[in-house]
């Protein structure tokens, strides 16, 4: 009794707290999971970068329409003279949350950071030899050769203060795998137009505007920020009026929100190609009934498969038409893409039956598909409905269906068989797509290859996309890889997701190609 | 026969009464008739179980069989006109299967389960129970303690918490096909604890009466005096819990299931099935959650109806 009175109590001082301030504008945002830190060079993941650039900032940053746009630095440019420096021109007059000036030893130390060895930022960093300041806003970034895109990798390095992190012993990255903690986990200082309030992981996060932030003033002065898991239960949330925007939209609700007073839906293309994958090599397959062979390294057998898969149906069906079915592994965001590469086959289960027992399984075989069921939209629902398409040609396919916390470490280890991926591509270059899913998988390379595909003629092509300073032949070279790799059926792809916002119909906030919307970019409307 | 004596409105059935009319007269037979809810819930739980176990044999699609399928169908309404032609009395899933035909065969994976899993918890249990009843001292106290801590968590929690360990020990490319066998295993330890707590008090009983002191005494191995002599005395109850305890085992299998933990999606148990529905609560797309969910409700109440029946009935001093 007393409790809940002192409660009333807390509740009634707070409202007339809120009365008070002037223009007050709260923004109440929903999605699917949080940010997995707040330590920004710890975990490479989109939730954990968007809720990050509101407080963080970094060098540059993608606009709506994909370019690249100034943000802390506001010029940049290859060295006259000398090929392999990037010279970096930084904003001036910008503080830290807590005071500090920003200049450009915070950048070197930020940049070191995240290529250190703990940082799981590095791979976008490998090229760089070292960074130097040159004065207190230029700084210098020293390649080990040409590399002519590298500000493309840079929109998700967010820039630290080097004296607070010095303080908080922040010179190492938390190890968030092996489920270590720092101070930057829970608590910041950025440059960025919001400052932490308050943090409940997986409950509500609360950020309030940073009245001296250099940009613009927002219309949104006040963030929570809330992780509902459950498709429904988030949708109820916003037309209850429980929440006002919610970025992870499920795709059968668009049509029944777009329909629904009060409320609209914003859809745009992702950046996200949607992918299945498989084992190649000589090996037998783990979940197989064929012991003594890989029958999907069999180029026929990969073949038959992509005849069986109807693109369209599941475009129609499953995703109600709220995605792009796609014909290579390569967003059409994407340097390298061309409506030639994307064209694919029209489903023909009579000549993939004819295949696969001219690659001499007549009876088709078994085989695992590893889905994730709460990373990529419908995701568990694409995989059921290949299931059912393979079976027409006689593969018979268990689902192995698990939450992306459990798949991610299975594909990760090689262990799969068959499995279902989605990429996104920050760099918004082929040369990210073949580094990580095409080149064979080692110590720098690959990482996401864990079908094992191997092709050394391939790989030397890939190496030297990364120091090729003439674009046209660079792009010739792009474009004689994905030749490649779509003869050879590396990747199966599905789809490029459509993404959706949903909000009050009072708000506008542009669909981001990355799905990092800033709530900076929230309008009123009168 | 003919000579017999004066008595021609007594018939001869009754001088020497058939097991049948014997059987139709005994109490358990009257207290059923006298229960229109038990005969309207036995009629409901025989439909269900027959639909499940003849569900190859009479639903009109098999959904489990990938090749027959066409995802173009998917989410024709009940009755309503499909891509393909075919008619689907309530309507088809996101993946094109006659929702009709999943409820029937996810019945069946729920059932399997159900039904499995508590055999099994009554196998532990009512072995422990007998056990500790029966010898009393330190292993009754352990077996006791730790039937006590598991009561006092919620039987999901704990089938969570086996199915989760037991995950854990299955190599990645085996766990589908094991699915089915961990989730018996999960929730039929997580609800062995009632049989052996019921089991055991019985077995108390029985074991101060004279009959076990007497095959005691005559040197029978006590195994056997358990098997042959407590055990047939004390499975009145067993059944009463066993009943309840299925339908509780479906429950918490659809539990599981909606949570995601539970059968491979391929193969959808009715918990499955309203887990794939829940998400089109808002689309407008009812059919996909509703017809499920009504079958679980019925097939769960129907049963358990039935269970609080046989209590009632076995018990002599509610008569």
């Amino acid at each position: 009794m007393h409790s809940s009175l002192t409660r009333i109590a807390a509740a009634l001082i707070a409202s007339t707290m809120l009365a008070g301030v002037a223009n007050a504008e709260t923004i109440r945002w929903a999605r699917s999971s949080d940010a997995l830190t707040l330590d920004p060079h710890s975990q490479n993941q989109g939730v954990t970068h968007t809720f990050a650039h509101h407080i963080y900032e970094t060098l540059l940053d993608r606009a709506v329409s994909g370019e690249l746009q100034p943000r802390l630095a506001t010029e940049w440019h290859i060295k006259e003279g000398d090929p392999t420096v990037w010279v970096f021109k930084l904003r001036e007059g910008v503080k830290f949350h807590d005071g500090a000036d920003f200049t450009a030893e915070d950048v070197v130390f930020s940049l070191n950071r995240a290529r250190s060895e703990g940082s799981n930022m590095k791979q976008l960093h490998a090229e760089v030899a070292e960074v130097r300041a040159i004065d207190d806003h230029t700084v210098e970034v020293q390649m080990i050769g040409p590399s002519p895109l590298y500000p493309n990798n840079i929109t998700n390095t967010f820039m630290m203060d080097k004296t607070w992190s010095e303080a908080h012993d922040l010179q190492e990255v938390q190890d968030f795998g092996a489920g270590e903690t720092n101070y930057a986990v829970l608590n910041t200082n950025g440059t960025g137009p919001y400052t932490l309030e308050s943090r409940e992981v997986d409950v509500r996060s609360v950020l309030k505007l940073n009245e001296g932030w250099w940009g613009e003033t927002p219309a949104v002065t006040e963030i929570h920020f809330l992780p509902i898991s459950d498709n429904a239960t988030r949708i109820a949330a916003l037309l209850s009026g429980d929440v006002d925007i919610v970025q992870d939209v499920p795709v059968q609700d668009i049509e029944r929100l777009q329909n629904s007073a009060g409320f609209k839906v914003e859809t745009g293309p992702e950046n996200r190609i949607i992918y299945f994958g498989y084992k190649f090599g000589e090996a037998p397959l783990k979940s197989s009934n064929i012991t003594d062979s890989n029958p999907i390294n069999n180029p026929l057998v990969r073949e038959a498969m992509e005849l069986a898969l109807d693109r369209d149906a599941i475009q129609r069906v499953v995703m109600r038409g709220q995605s792009v079915p796609a014909g290579i592994a390569n967003p059409p965001f994407v340097n390298g893409w061309t409506a030639e590469l994307d064209a694919y086959p029209k489903p023909d289960i009579e000549k993939a039956k004819a295949l696969l027992a001219e690659a001499g399984y007549p009876d088709g075989f078994t085989i695992t598909l590893d889905t994730p069921n709460n990373r990529y939209v419908n995701d568990e629902a694409i995989s059921t409905a290949y299931v059912g398409m393979l079976g027409q040609i006689g593969i018979k396919v268990t689902l192995a269906s698990r939450p992306v916390a459990e798949h991610s470490p299975i594909i990760l280890a090689n262990e799969s068989d068959f499995y279902l991926l989605g990429w996104g591509v920050p760099t918004f270059d082929s040369a990210y797509i073949f580094n990580d899913l095409v080149h064979t998988k080692n110590a720098t390379h690959g990482t996401y290859n864990v079908g094992l595909y191997s092709n050394p003629e391939i790989d030397d092509k890939i190496i030297a996309l990364g120091t090729e300073t003439d674009l046209e032949k660079r792009n010739a070279s792009i474009a004689e890889i994905w030749k490649v790799v779509k003869a050879d059926r590396v990747l199966l792809p599905v789809h490029n997701q459509v993404l959706a916002y949903a909000m009050r119909d009072d708000l506008t906030l542009p669909v981001h190609p990355e799905n990092q919307p800033y709530m900076t970019m929230v309008k009123f409307a009168e | 026969m003919t000579d017999l004596p004066h008595s021609p409105e007594q018939p001869v059935a009754a001088a020497k009464p058939s097991r049948w009319r014997n059987f139709w007269r005994s109490d358990i037979v009257w207290s059923y008739r006298r229960s229109p809810v038990t005969i309207v819930a036995s009629i409901v739980a025989t439909l269900l179980i027959l639909m499940a176990v003849f569900a190859p044999w009479i639903a009109p699609y098999n959904p489990f069989n990938p090749a027959t399928l066409n995802l173009m169908d998917g989410f024709t309404p009940p009755g309503g006109a499909s891509y393909s032609g075919n008619n689907y009395l309530l309507g088809t899933d996101n993946q094109g299967r006659d929702v009709f035909s999943t409820i029937m065969y996810g019945s069946r994976v729920s059932l399997f389960v159900g039904v499995l899993a508590t055999l099994f918890a009554m196998v532990v249990g009512v072995g422990l129970g007998l056990v500790a009843g029966y010898v009393g001292g330190v292993f009754d106290a352990i077996i006791m303690r730790v039937a006590d801590v598991q009561l006092s968590f919620p039987a999901i929690l704990i089938a969570l918490l086996i199915f989760g360990v037991a995950r854990g020990l299955i190599p990645p490319n085996q766990q589908e096909g094991a699915a089915v066998w961990v989730l018996i295993l999960a929730i039929g330890l997580a609800n062995w604890a009632q049989f052996a707590r019921t089991v055991r008090g019985a077995t108390m009983v029985e074991r101060q009466k004279d009959y076990v002191a007497a095959a005691r005494i005559l040197g029978v191995n006590p195994l056997l005096i358990l098997l042959r002599h407590v055990l047939p005395n004390v499975v009145g109850p067993v059944l009463v819990i066993g009943t309840i305890g299925l339908a509780l085992a479906i429950i918490e299998e659809a539990t599981l299931s909606y949570l995601g933990v539970g059968v491979p999606p391929t193969q959808p148990s009715l918990g499955t099935l309203i887990r794939i529905g829940q998400q089109f609560l808002f689309s407008g797309e009812w059919w996909i959650l509703l017809f499920p969910a009504i079958t679980l409700v019925l097939l769960a109440l129907s049963v358990n109806l039935l269970g609080d029946w046989l209590r009632d009935a076995l018990n002599p001093k509610l008569r």
